[in-house]
């Protein structure tokens, strides 16, 4: 990921809760609106099922129960962006999502270390951008964490 | 040169021309004395050197030289075909076989490639005088062919005249003319050449043909078959007479020659043809398929764009469907009917498309079972039948991995050893046999091997040592649910590792790759008589029929493959034997499997207790299982889609589809439910 970086400054921005997390654009597919989602039963609680994305079926994760937080009823601002990682198509499901911003790499700065450290692997720095504070998402991280979860699920299942 | 853009067409083609040397070289070891197939391979080899040399791959031209010299020397008899020497020609032909997929790959098909041209070259020297006296004689003999050569295509009744004439007492001429190199009108000189022949006989055939020579279509020579009472002088005479004829040479033409020549040519051609019908488009080379089905080339990639808006085409033709009945619009309906009908031809179109012969797989596995053979002392003969049988490609794919495994195992564990053969009265040679053929919506692929078959009791034990059954199971299996215990995963342990076969990792894979393909494998077996293992796999991956069930509010699709039947029972009918439930159903007990429960459906609503269940009955193998579900909604075809990458080896769910109302219903996967 390391070899674009600099080039990449442009991000979408949304909104969990009362925070506003980043994702850079070239990740980015499309932003939708909610519409029906299959649940797929046996896969972990975030993973709220599929959607037809225009003939393709496409994995949905509810961000908030991702990052452990209450979930809310979805409403008219909800919605899915899609994104894709390493050949991976997912959607998330987000509370909002209307802004497209450059963010150069300078505003960006680790996350802070009294966050913690491994709960919050996920979350690659976060920016302050005119009183904004706009959290910069790791998304190999925020996919690949549920492999171990997922793991630990199915062996439940199982024994 | 920039011969990137020729890169695929040189892959394809080296590919095809390494295939039908290696399918040759087969035969070659069988009848070592058959010259035509010597000359497929020599030609084959010639193609290749050719090839690589004007892609600039040197390794490549330079080793595919040396083999055609040694080809060249098995023509001419300088040779004999030997089994070292196959050795070599087959470790050659891997070679090559590495180095177009190392271009394939993007490389540069470099390899070290001094030790087999060293082997080549003694190969070619071993009986031979030297290299020096090889090039003149070849080209001797090539002149001379292609004199023998001259007039070939005859046909019955040309063949019936020049029979007659020369019991009449006529003479058969072949006759060449040799025009002047600064003739200007050869059409002009050709007509007073045939004017001159016409009267002293009758012209029977013209090489080019008379309408070529009429356009002016050849250069500056042809020939003619001419049967006349004259003599030969006279006839060269009158004809140097016209001006710019610079040369006449007149041979007489003897029919017993032709059809010997002809019979020859002949047996190649049936040979080419049949290989044809084997392996279809496969051999470019051998002149007989050339013309016969015209093909093109199309990227697979365009293919599977073509299949993927088909299958959209199939998600909105649902819809459409949906709306004409939910609308009951009368001229509506019979558009949509007709619409359906004709994506319906579109779709089997498609499909077929996609079909590619299980050639495609088979084709590298008799090379596989002679190196095998030979590595672990056994003498194993393997028959292929079938192997023009079409699937799927995303379906051969995937089998050649699985196949491979049960082939490995045939030749380790099957087939005996020479001696131990001997010993039981049976051939030294052992026989595997892999057959594909068509059935129903099905593609069958069995390998028969004439080997030890399967001990019951050993595997029987070794089962129970390793925990796949318990020991008080054991004699109430069946012979053949004893057999298929090999497939299940925990049989296979390390102990049985040797170079073929059981890397440890055991049949287990076989079985689990096939189901996943939504195929099955079943065995049977008699003990010191052989075994058979039995493949059965879906016609195609991606378009299914299947049926679609209502729980709750959600929706779900069985494949139709799998189902023996529906059926609503009452609630009293089941059963409860060991905290399961079961059904008594037509003199089995069959479990019920609720998939309420074991999909967590929420509870929406909460409706009258029913006095009634419905259920599917789905089988896998001589196993069944009944799934509960609310209702019934209807048979479907249906375009299966994967989950995607991110959603892998979800339980007991196989994938998705997507519904006419653009909803995706999820396809359950019964293989993993029934126990």
């Amino acid at each position: 990921m390391e070899h674009t970086e600099s080039e990449d400054k442009k991000v979408i921005v949304f909104q969990l809760g009362e925070e506003e997390y980043v994702i850079p654009v070239r990740h980015v597919g499309g932003i939708e609106r909610l519409h029906s989602i299959t649940r797929v039963p046996g896969t972990a609680n975030y993973i709220k099922g599929v959607i037809n994305l225009r003939g393709v079926v496409t994995p949905i994760i509810d961000l908030r129960t991702r990052f452990g937080m209450e979930s809310k009823p979805y409403n008219e601002a909800t919605r899915i962006i899609i994104v894709h990682v390493n050949e991976i198509e997912v959607g998330f499901i987000v509370d909002g999502a209307n802004d497209v911003i450059d963010l150069p790499d300078e505003a960006i700065e680790p996350s802070p270390d009294v966050i913690g450290t491994e709960v919050y692997d996920y979350i690659r720095g976060v920016a302050n951008m005119n009183e904004r504070l706009l959290i910069l998402l790791d998304l190999e991280q925020v996919l690949t964490q549920q492999d171990v979860e997922q793991a630990q699920q199915l062996s439940q299942m199982e024994g | 040169m920039d011969t990137t853009q020729y890169l695929s067409i040189f892959i394809d083609e080296s590919t095809e021309h390494l295939n039908t040397m290696s399918d040759y070289m087969l035969e070659l070891e069988k009848n070592p004395s058959d010259k035509s197939i010597i000359e497929e391979i020599f030609r084959a080899a010639h193609t290749l050197k050719g090839m690589s040399a004007t892609m600039g791959y040197n390794d490549m031209a330079d080793l595919t030289h040396k083999l055609e010299n040694v080809f060249d020397a098995i023509r001419y008899d300088k040779l004999n075909v030997q089994v070292d020497m196959m050795d070599v020609l087959f470790e050659v032909h891997e070679q090559l076989l590495a180095m177009v997929e190392d271009i394939a790959n993007g490389g540069t098909g470099e390899q070290d490639i001094s030790d087999l041209v060293t082997k080549l070259e003694q190969l070619e020297k071993g009986e031979q005088p030297g290299p020096i006296s090889e090039s003149p004689t070849k080209e001797d003999i090539h002149q001379e062919t292609s004199y023998e050569q001259a007039i070939t295509d005859l046909d019955e009744f040309e063949l019936s005249i020049l029979n007659e004439s020369s019991e009449r007492g006529f003479s058969n001429y072949e006759i060449t003319v040799q025009l002047s190199e600064d003739c200007l009108l050869k059409a002009a000189r050709t007509f007073m050449v045939f004017e001159v022949l016409e009267k002293h006989g009758e012209v029977i055939k013209a090489d080019p043909p008379v309408n070529d020579l009429e356009e002016e279509n050849f250069d500056f020579r042809f020939k003619v078959l001419f049967i006349t009472k004259h003599p030969e002088d006279e006839l060269k005479k009158k004809l140097k007479k016209i001006s710019e004829v610079n040369d006449v040479i007149i041979s007489s033409f003897s029919i017993n020659a032709y059809k010997k020549e002809k019979e020859k040519q002949l047996e190649t051609n049936q040979k080419d043809i049949k290989k044809k019908k084997k392996a279809k488009e496969k051999s470019p080379s051998s002149p007989a398929g050339r013309q016969v089905s015209k093909t093109i080339r199309v990227n697979i990639e365009r293919l599977d764009i073509l299949m993927n808006l088909f299958e959209e085409l199939v998600i909105d033709r649902g819809r459409l469907e949906q709306i004409a009945s939910e609308l009951n619009h009368q001229e509506l309906q019979e558009t949509v009917e007709r619409m359906t009908r004709v994506s319906g031809d579109l779709q089997n179109i498609i499909l077929t498309m996609r079909m590619v012969p299980v050639e495609q797989v088979f084709s590298r596995f008799p090379r596989m079972i002679r190196k095998l053979s030979r590595e672990m002392n056994k003498d194993i003969a393997i028959k292929i039948i079938g192997a023009e049988t079409e699937l799927d490609r995303t379906v051969i794919d995937e089998i050649g991995d699985p196949l491979v495994h049960l082939l490995r195992n045939a030749v380790d564990h099957g087939i005996e050893k020479p001696e131990e053969r001997r010993r039981k009265g049976k051939p030294e040679q052992g026989t595997i046999e892999l057959k594909a053929y068509h059935s129903g919506n099905h593609v069958f692929i069995e390998i028969t091997d004439d080997g030890a078959g399967i001990n019951r009791e050993k595997v029987l034990k070794k089962a129970i040592e390793n925990g796949v059954i318990h020991e008080s199971q054991a004699d109430t299996l069946k012979d053949q649910e004893v057999y298929e215990l090999i497939l299940a995963s925990g049989f296979s342990t390390a102990e049985v590792v040797s170079d073929v076969s059981g890397r440890g990792v055991g049949l287990d894979v076989v079985r689990t790759k096939i189901e996943s393909l939504g195929g099955r494998v079943s065995i049977d077996s008699e003990y010191d008589k052989g075994s058979v293992f039995s493949i059965q796999l879906p016609l195609t991956l991606s378009i299914m029929s299947v049926l679609l069930v209502e729980i709750e509010k959600e929706k779900y699709a069985i494949p139709l493959s799998s189902i023996i039947e529906t059926a609503i029972i009452e609630k009293k009918q089941i059963l409860s034997a060991h905290h399961k439930k079961v059904i008594d159903f037509r003199g089995n007990v069959v479990p019920l499997v609720f998939l309420k429960d074991i999909f967590d459906v929420p509870q929406q609503s909460n409706h009258e207790e029913d006095e009634y269940e419905s259920i599917v009955i789905v089988k896998k193998g001589e196993k069944m299982a009944a799934l509960v579900v609310d209702s019934f909604i209807g048979q479907q075809e249906v375009v299966l889609k994967s989950l995607g990458k991110y959603l892998q080896d979800v339980f007991a769910i196989s994938g998705a589809t997507i519904l006419g109302d653009g909803q995706v219903a999820l396809i359950i996967d019964t293989n993993a439910l029934v126990k």
